[in-house]
């Protein structure tokens, strides 16, 4: 019934999805699998996408012709840029999307591509001949054959549902787990761990009073996801902000005695920065308020997502504590939160192309890899999309530095030190931020997809063309001075000290409360030699701005980037044998066996390798 | 790099070259007690040196075939607890050359092999038996001549300085963890350490970084003897005097070459201490080009010195040419700390000071006579008095030059931030200045940065929706 496929994807989640839409269009012939089509794409959790260093990754999937963008552009709800007050590095973009036509959307991209297949099953067993994937088994007792198997089961790998002293199987509410895959990989001899996570209830928004809450607003004028011509945000829909009191508080204690997370019953661990509610009270007895964030599903359904108050107690403390929050006296439920527990596959076990050690043309992306979050799971898609299409065809890798994306961030800290609770992006992660901004996901990035066949040669050129002018006006508002009679009034008004005689454009932007488009209304020979250049857009100049305003500190992050590079290029050969190395503590030796870094930056960051391990290791490769 | 076998058992001369009482061989590696047990016969006849115990001591001979060599002590130190790390045997024989060449000789026909340079440091560090910066202090200590010398070595290689750089680090890296939580947690109600604290902690970090950074003068001072200058018109007994300090001292007297090509400086040990005095032309009015010359040299060797010895000839009558002098040396080092130490020569022409010096006893003054050698020690108290021993006892003191630099560039860091937060910038742009300072730091001790950072945040806040 089926062809041979180039690549198989297994489930059909943001990490899924992006896999198989990359493959796909690189020329592999893709069969996606998915135990429910009319789930594609879901968020599972919060209908949001992006955030702190989670909007960086979005940009930069965009940015090598990934999908997660552009669905979220046509499908949002409300925009914001966060932290706008701070510095470029941390301008995150935010969008709340609309659940239901995410999915839809993901659907209809998806459907687009000639190369991709769709069947709806589950998957239970991988067909494996001399160490290589062949192909896998499925639960309608369907063998198809591949040459390669990207597996992104999410949270259904025997999935278990708690709430209060209940217990279910299931994968997400409603829906089953996976069975018998976790076996069949712990005979191929991977080793497994459980791991915890859980959602909110969703409130019905015809009973919240909506006066006693803070309004959050939309950008006034909001941006974009994608670098691509994607529509822009003409209307949006606000969110809330609510607090927890004393009162709540109380109420939800009452219901300790049967969380599954205080009685112990629930063994996975859980993400500290992601707290349940319960968890908050219990750690943090000493603050009285928590803060919540009420959050629309769509366009056009009364469906909200209460950000903040996820649980496990049973749904009558849940349903009673909600209706002591302020503006939710009167509240209605659709569904109860709930905590679930699943299993993960370790990451060390995996190489930095996603492909597992033990078994070749295996692949491994999003939560089964032990991390959370949409855009986590898409980037790895991504990756191990164009990874397995590459092994097939043109034998090569790819792989992003650390210095290069957010990507290479995660992807080396993942295979390098593995996890121990669900691994979820932050700007703190990253040494670079300040190379690693949401503007110049595209400079960074396009190039790459283009090299790789994800991006259109037209697009790719624009790219190049945006650039080199970028760096032309730069250059000029370096060589051009303005005079005070034409500058002073300007900066007068802006509460800026006047200047007593003629500089450079580019110092006068250096100043804080100096904008490069303030100062375009001003001077207007400066105006008209930038729309000479073709990039009087709004991202234009923020990104010149940008360029101009921080450049000490572009430099010496990229300065502290190059140093690492050394690192980088100090190569450990695959086969190195790590136990001969007597004079590295047993830890180490241990470590470095099992991980195989390949290169001495790699070594260094694994936990338990001691910069003095490290020391012996570069004295001992340069003899 | 280095390309001998860490298997081979290797073997040296640890003491300087030359005729001396005793010098000590070491043999370090899997073989020594094998080797030594070849050519070693202990008075006890009952010993084998594969059954020796780790941290002995054994006397007997050194043999060759029929031919004694030596008598010898030979100790013991097994792996791990030795210098290297490895089972390490110390021989010390009579330290004539020709025995310890013929020792040598035997070990290596025996199966040892002659130690590379650092050879022994080199496997210690090998074997952790100390990280970076101890590796440092030991080059130090070998190459250390003087007592405080020895002592600042010695104190950094127990792990003093790296310990007191470590606890910098953490309170550093407290400060980055409250920075980053801010960060990715901006979204959201946390409460944040409030700034005046945080600036409060910064400028205590940047006091303790400058004031260690400062010790790096002090140390190198200390490493490379005290700069002392003697200087005063001609004909005042200078030389006379510099001969009489060394005199006087008996100490070892060496001349090395000096900074400049065309002085030679002399080196004198006063209890444990250093000296380098310095030569100078002299001071006098120019008069020609060449002269001006030797006087803008004797300028500059001043304003290098930390005590200057200012020599006067008390029969001397006319007062106004020496209060001149001293008060262009005055004006010269003030605010640089050094010591204007002013020396009364030649009280054997004199029955009772003269009326128009007595105003200079104000001044640090010492009367002497050069020439009879009265009084000379009291100069050797004053210059032992420029060493405040406070300084060396309690406070860490930075010698080494790389580590200078990683404070310099760590200090420039801590200012930049401090610079940055009164100007009100981004906390993400602080952290930038705040992690070079961070990897600055750990350069010193060996320590990588970026990673330790979130561990710490989870447990003391409560962030996350």
């Amino acid at each position: 019934m089926f062809k041979k496929y180039d690549i198989i994807v297994v489930g059909a989640g943001h990490a899924g999805c992006e896999a198989a839409a990359a493959a796909a269009r690189m020329g592999s012939s893709v069969l996606l699998i998915t135990m429910s089509m009319t789930n594609m794409a879901q968020m599972s959790c919060n209908p949001s996408m992006g955030g702190i260093a989670k909007g960086q990754i979005v940009r930069e999937i965009d940015a090598l012709g990934g999908l997660s963008g552009i669905v979220t552009d046509h499908t949002m709800i409300q925009f914001r840029m966060l932290n706008r007050s701070k510095g470029p590095a941390m301008w995150s973009p935010r969008a709340q999307s609309d659940r239901m036509r995410f999915s839809e959307k993901w659907r209809e991209l998806l459907e687009s591509i000639p190369n991709l297949d769709f069947w709806q099953d589950l998957v239970t067993g991988i067909r494996c001949n001399e160490g290589k994937v062949v192909g896998v088994f499925t639960a309608l007792r369907m063998e198809i054959d591949a040459d390669a198997l990207i597996l992104t089961n999410g949270t259904f790998l025997n999935g278990t549902i708690h709430i209060g002293e209940k217990t279910f199987s299931g994968g997400r509410i409603g829906e089953s787990s996976a069975f018998h895959l976790t076996e069949n990989l712990n005979e191929l001899g991977f080793e497994h761990a459980r791991m915890k996570t859980g959602t909110p209830v969703r409130v019905d928004g015809r009973s919240i009073d909506f006066s006693r809450l803070e309004e959050q607003k939309g950008d006034e004028q909001p941006g974009k996801f994608s670098y691509t011509d994607t529509p822009p945000l003409l209307r949006q829909r606000s969110c809330y902000v609510a607090y927890t009191d004393p009162d709540v508080h109380d109420v939800l204690r009452k219901g300790f005695d049967k969380s599954p997370l205080f009685t112990g019953r629930i063994k996975g661990r859980g993400p500290r920065y992601c707290p349940s509610i319960e968890d908050k009270i219990e750690r943090f007895s000493h603050r009285d308020r928590h803060q919540l964030f009420v959050e629309p599903e769509g366009w056009n359904t009364a469906e909200y997502y209460l950000n903040g108050f996820s649980s496990s107690l049973p749904e009558d403390i849940q349903y009673e504590a909600l209706r002591k929050i302020k503006g939710f006296e009167h509240a209605r439920i659709f569904r109860p939160g709930y905590a679930i527990e699943y299993d993960y596959f370790p990451p060390v076990q995996l190489l930095p192309t996603l492909e597992t050690k033990i078994v070749e043309r295996l692949y491994f992306a999003g939560q089964i890899n032990g991390t959370t979050g949409y855009e986590e799971a898409a980037a790895q898609g991504l990756m191990a999309g164009i990874n397995a299409h590459l092994k097939l065809h043109k034998g090569n890798e790819f792989v992003l530095k650390r210095s290069e994306a957010y990507i290479g961030v995660l992807i080396d800290d993942l295979v390098t030190k593995g996890v121990d609770e669900p691994y979820r992006m932050f700007t703190s992660r990253a040494e670079f931020r300040i190379l690693l901004r949401q503007d110049n996901a595209d400079f960074r990035l396009t190039p790459k997809g283009f090299d790789l066949g994800l991006i259109s040669k037209e697009r790719n050129e624009q790219v190049l063309h945006k650039q080199e002018q970028i760096d032309e006006v730069v250059k000029w508002m370096k060589g051009e001075s303005v005079s005070p009679e034409q500058i002073n009034p300007h900066l007068e008004t802006i509460k800026s000290a006047p200047i007593s005689q003629k500089i450079k454009i580019f110092q006068i932007l250096l100043r804080p409360e100096v904008s490069l488009q303030g100062l375009l209304e001003v001077l207007p020979n400066a105006s008209s030699k930038i729309r000479s250049f073709g990039i009087s857009d709004k991202e234009s100049l923020e990104k010149m701005e940008i360029l101009v305003k921080y450049e000490t500190y572009i430099i010496k992050e990229q300065e502290m980037a190059d140093k690492l590079t050394k690192f980088e290029d100090l190569v450990l050969k695959d086969d190195f044998d790590y136990q001969q190395l007597t004079s590295i503590s047993f830890e180490a030796r241990e470590k470095l066996s099992r991980i195989k870094p390949r290169t001495i930056g790699q070594a260094s960051r694994i936990p338990g390798v001691s910069p003095a391990d490290i020391s012996v290791l570069i004295v001992y490769i340069s003899r | 790099m280095f390309t001998s076998n860490p298997e081979d058992t290797i073997c040296a001369v640890s003491t300087p070259p030359g005729v001396s009482a005793i010098g000590v061989i070491r043999l370090s590696g899997a073989e020594s007690r094998h080797i030594i047990g070849k050519i070693f016969q202990a008075r006890d006849k009952s010993f084998t040196s594969m059954n020796a115990q780790s941290h002995t001591l054994h006397f007997g001979t050194i043999a060759s075939g029929d031919e004694l060599i030596d008598d010898v002590l030979v100790s013991f130190f097994l792996a791990p607890h030795s210098y290297t790390g490895e089972d390490v045997v110390e021989i010390s024989c009579h330290g004539s050359p020709y025995i310890r060449r013929r020792i040598l000789e035997e070990l290596v026909n025996h199966g040892a092999r002659m130690a590379h340079t650092g050879e022994f440091t080199l496997r210690a560090f090998l074997n952790h038996k100390f990280d970076l910066s101890q590796a440092e202090a030991i080059a130090d200590l070998i190459a250390a001549d003087s007592k405080i010398s020895h002592d600042l070595a010695m104190s950094q290689l127990r792990g003093g300085f790296s310990a007191e750089i470590r606890k910098l680090r953490d309170q550093l890296l407290e400060f980055a963890s409250l920075l980053v939580l801010e960060l990715d947690f901006s979204e959201e109600d946390v409460e944040f350490a409030d700034r005046s604290r945080l600036m409060e902690l910064l400028q205590q970090i940047l006091q303790k970084v400058s004031s260690l950074k400062d010790s790096f003068s002090l140390g190198n001072v200390l490493k490379q003897g005290i700069p002392v200058t003697i200087t005063g018109r001609p004909n005042v007994g200078k030389s006379t005097l510099l001969n009489a300090l060394l005199n006087e001292e008996k100490a070892l007297v060496s001349e090395i070459p000096g900074t400049t090509r065309d002085a030679i400086e002399d080196v004198l040990n006063i209890n444990g201490v250093t000296f380098r005095f310095i030569d100078t032309a002299g001071l006098r009015r120019p008069e020609d080009t060449v002269e001006t010359m030797g006087v803008e040299r004797t300028w500059e060797k001043i304003s290098k010195a930390s005590v200057i010895l200012y020599v006067f000839d008390i029969s001397e009558a006319d007062t106004s040419s020496i209060l001149e002098d001293i008060n262009a040396i005055s004006e010269k080092i003030r605010n640089t700390g050094s010591r204007l130490v002013l020396i009364g020569n030649k009280t054997d022409l004199l029955i009772e000071l003269p009326h128009h010096f007595r105003e200079l006893v104000e001044m640090e003054t010492i009367f002497i006579s050069a020439k009879r050698r009265e009084n000379v020690n009291l100069i050797s108290e004053s210059l032992l008095r420029s060493v405040e021993s406070d300084k060396i006892g309690d406070t860490s003191i930075i010698s080494n030059l790389r580590h200078y630099e990683a404070l310099s560039k760590a200090l420039e860091s801590v200012t930049a931030m401090i610079q940055g937060m009164d100007e009100k910038r981004s906390t993400d742009l602080l952290t930038i200045d705040l992690h070079a300072a961070l990897h600055h730091l750990g350069t010193i001790t060996g320590e990588i940065t970026t990673d330790d950072i979130l561990g710490s945040i989870f447990s003391r806040f409560c962030i996350g929706k």
